[in-house]
């Protein structure tokens, strides 16, 4: 059966059941195809995928720190510049959202504006769920984490999301988008469109985390689709800093949906105070992507 | 020159990870791939966490359960409710 | 081609000679000479090359990790605050067993801050794999840069190597120094071949998790790194001198030693202040010598034994310190003296010109004078009174 198998990431590797980002990183690897140098910054996705002396991986793959993958992919793309090899080779470096948002934020701004031709991916499962769902940079909006837990003072987290693609595209980088596992297909077109840019490119996916989001393993795929649905995750691509392409909503979901399978919020669901606070953030990306336009 | 251990600690051969047989981690279901709807449309291959299903023409896809953890996700994408989360 | 030329410029010429093809750097005081060179002659078509501004020494560490990780020579260069940013890198590099060279331009570290020469910054590195190559002169720079790549990349080895060289005295000065040419330097340093690289058509993981069960295997394979560089160091010097026709590298150098009644341990450019004080001291009849230690890392401990254990007073004299214990070496060198039960050996340790404060041929006099006194780990010398 293993045979039958045909991915560049391989399984045996040891991700929770049902874990988003195992979902999304084969996407990517399969749609670059063998052809592709990765460079992961710490996190979940190495540490799972990459167990010594087992590799989930088939194509040449490097991990250094947790945040250095953009440094280390730069690396990697100067020296197959060098070696005179560069247009036969795609260039990933990767992380999740604390590695990405955070820590690797500073090599990541550098990585940008040398225009490297390289394809960041962020696997945003919204908190460091590595070393126990601690808030991150990208922990939305009143999301309860072990370092934001909610309390007698506290709805959980006080801060909305960074706006990541936002900075990206301030950058002048010629392809940004998010994406999500709950789209596999846009997913690969995403991936396929910005290999086949040159210069640097960003993609956003997000990927539901069961133990850190505490939902059923099962929720995966419905989850990461509520939340485009909700309008509190839009799919946007920015090409040459500008808005080329929303995922349109045709009808929107209330939050609640979103947010009820889902332990982290479990402390507003009685207080509609909140929840009202969270349905204004999906309000505000609907107007402000123009979410419900359907193209003419 | 001493060579007790070799360099290459750290660096592992592609694909390796397939010694590792995570269908011991399922509990309490198992997806069952009812082979009678099924139109191909491949989407249970691209959700599933582990890249353990497998298939081409309508009807032929299953998993690998040496791998499958049992998160039921292609149960949950499947158009055609054609994959069903049984008992173990 | 003996040319009269500034420290940092031999840098860049030497780096040149051995054919990098990425560079990349963050500037730092003094190290900024070293890689403008660089940079110009990448401008210039002199040397091919990436040449690669980055935004912090953590992202200079990194970036060449990744290239020297694609089989390709790399250099990097930095000095003092920068070193530290680099550390955690650093770290990686020689976990991972690559053969990365860097040039460390010896400065103090902050606070206070102080822009002027020490070696605390490189000192911080010494538990971290790297193999520290420490530069007397600048025609040692040239040929310890040289010498550098082909320990590194030595299969026996596989450990990256700094080469320390004492920031503005060093770096800004300037002296005669000899730079090789290319077809020596091509008999002598055979073309880069990583084994374990990132390669389409070969493809591997690097830089693997592993668990308790692979961890210390792992570290020990870099213990035995470093025992097999203190057999290949010696022979790359060798080696070397065949080629180029002059000695240079090794593990250490002993300057009038033999017949030596005391002898200062020293490493960097305070040895050629020292190495005048124990000619005048000699022409007082006082029988003085000095070791000059060029492998600091790995720390060649057995060999300095044998060639100081019949020494009755030792100093050890050192621009840095492991703060709350003594200076780095003198704890370095006092243990490899452990392996002698019945030690009759005097070994005093004096930390000295701290921050860029001159160290004077009296000053090394004075060190003389104090070894016949009391055993001490750790005298200041040359602070100010009251």
């Amino acid at each position: 059966m293993a045979d039958a198998i045909k991915t560049l990431f391989k399984p045996g590797h040891t991700a929770c059941a049902g874990c988003g980002q195992a979902i999304a990183a084969r996407l990517v690897v399969d749609t670059a195809g063998p052809n592709t140098i990765i460079a992961n910054n710490t996190g979940c996705l190495e540490v799972f995928s990459s167990k010594y002396p087992e590799t989930s991986w088939g194509v040449p793959w490097i991990h250094s720190l947790f945040e250095n993958a953009a440094a280390v992919a730069s690396g990697i793309e100067s020296a197959l510049k060098y070696l005179g090899i560069k247009d036969k080779v795609n260039v990933i470096a990767q992380a999740g959202d604390g590695g990405t948002a955070d820590i690797g934020l500073q090599a990541l701004s550098g990585m940008w504006e040398r225009g490297h031709d390289i394809l960041y991916v962020c696997y945003d499962n919204e908190a460091y769920m590595n070393t126990g769902c601690q808030r991150s940079g990208l922990t939305p909006f009143e999301a309860n984490t072990s370092t934001s837990p909610s309390g007698k003072q506290s709805l959980g987290n006080l801060r909305p999301k960074k706006p990541m693609p936002e900075i990206a595209v301030a950058h002048g980088i010629p392809y940004v988008a998010t994406a999500s596992v709950g789209y596999p297909q846009d997913v690969q077109r995403k991936v396929k469109k910005a290999l086949s840019i040159k210069g640097t490119k960003y993609i956003q996916i997000h990927v539901p985390c069961p133990l850190g989001w505490r939902h059923l393993p099962g929720l995966t795929f419905d989850i990461a689709k509520l939340a485009v649905e909700t309008g509190l995750y839009p799919l946007i691509e920015y090409e040459e800093g500008k808005l080329t392409q929303v995922r349109n909503l045709l009808k929107v979901k209330p939050v609640e949906e979103y947010l009820n399978p889902q332990g982290r919020f479990k402390h507003i669901l009685n207080s509609p105070e909140a929840v009202k606070l969270i349905q204004q953030i999906a309000d505000r990306n609907i107007e402000k992507y123009s979410l419900m336009e359907t193209k003419a | 020159m001493a060579k007790p251990v070799e360099h290459s600690i750290g660096i592992a051969k592609p694909g390796s990870s397939l010694a590792n047989k995570t269908g011991t981690w399922r509990t309490e279901v198992k997806p069952k791939f009812l082979q009678k709807n099924c139109i191909a449309c491949k989407m249970c291959i691209l959700i599933c966490p582990e890249g353990c299903v497998s298939g081409e023409a309508k009807n032929t896809y299953n998993c690998d359960f040496a791998y499958c953890k049992g998160c039921g996700n292609c149960a949950a994408i499947c158009p055609k409710k054609d994959i069903e989360m049984v008992k173990e | 081609m003996r040319q009269f030329i500034e420290g940092s410029k031999a840098v860049a010429l030497a780096v040149k000679l051995c054919k990098p093809g990425v560079i990349s750097a963050y500037p730092i005081t003094p190290q900024t000479h070293i890689v403008e060179e660089l940079a110009q002659l990448v401008a210039d078509a002199e040397l091919k090359a990436e040449f690669v501004n980055v935004e912090s020494e953590h992202s200079a560490a990194s970036l060449v990790l990744g290239s020297t990780a694609c089989g390709v020579r790399s250099f990097t260069a930095t000095s003092s605050q920068g070193f530290l940013l680099m550390l955690e890198v650093l770290f990686n590099i020689a976990g991972m067993r690559l053969p990365l060279v860097m040039t460390c331009a010896n400065r103090s570290v902050s606070a206070p801050l102080n822009i002027w020469n020490d070696q605390q910054d490189s000192m911080t590195a010494r538990d971290s794999g790297w193999i520290q190559l420490f530069a007397e002169n600048n025609q040692e720079v040239v040929d310890l840069h040289l010498q550098a790549y082909k320990i590194a990349e030595d299969k026996d080895v596989l450990l990256p190597v700094m080469v320390c060289m004492d920031g503005f005295i060093l770096t800004h000065g300037a002296e005669v120094v000899d730079i090789p040419e290319q077809t020596l330097v091509d008999k002598f340093l055979p073309p880069f071949n990583l084994i374990n690289k990132l390669d389409i058509n070969n493809p591997k993981t690097l830089g693997a998790f592993a668990d308790p069960d692979y961890y210390m295997e792992a570290r020990f394979a870099m213990q035995v790194a470093n025992d097999n560089a203190l057999k290949v160091i010696p022979r790359v010097a060798g080696e070397f001198s065949k080629v180029f026709g002059r000695d240079s590298g090794g593990l250490f150098e002993g300057y009038r030693i033999e017949d030596a009644e005391q002898v200062i341990v020293s490493l960097g450019s305070l040895v050629g202040t020292i190495k005048e004080a124990v000619d005048e001291l000699r022409r007082e009849g006082k029988k003085a010598g000095v070791l000059k230690l060029i492998t600091y890392r790995p720390f060649p401990a057995s060999a300095i034994y044998q060639a100081l254990k019949n020494v009755p007073e030792i100093a050890v004299v050192e621009k840095a310190v492991s703060l709350g214990l003594s200076g780095p070496l003198y704890a370095d060198l006092k243990s490899s003296f452990s392996c002698s039960a019945k030690r009759t050996n005097k070994i005093s340790g004096f930390v000295i010109g701290l921050g860029g404060r001159d160290v004077t041929k009296d000053s090394i006099k004075e060190i003389f004078d104090l070894l016949s006194k009391e055993e001490k780990a750790c005298r200041f010398i040359g602070l100010k009174q009251g």
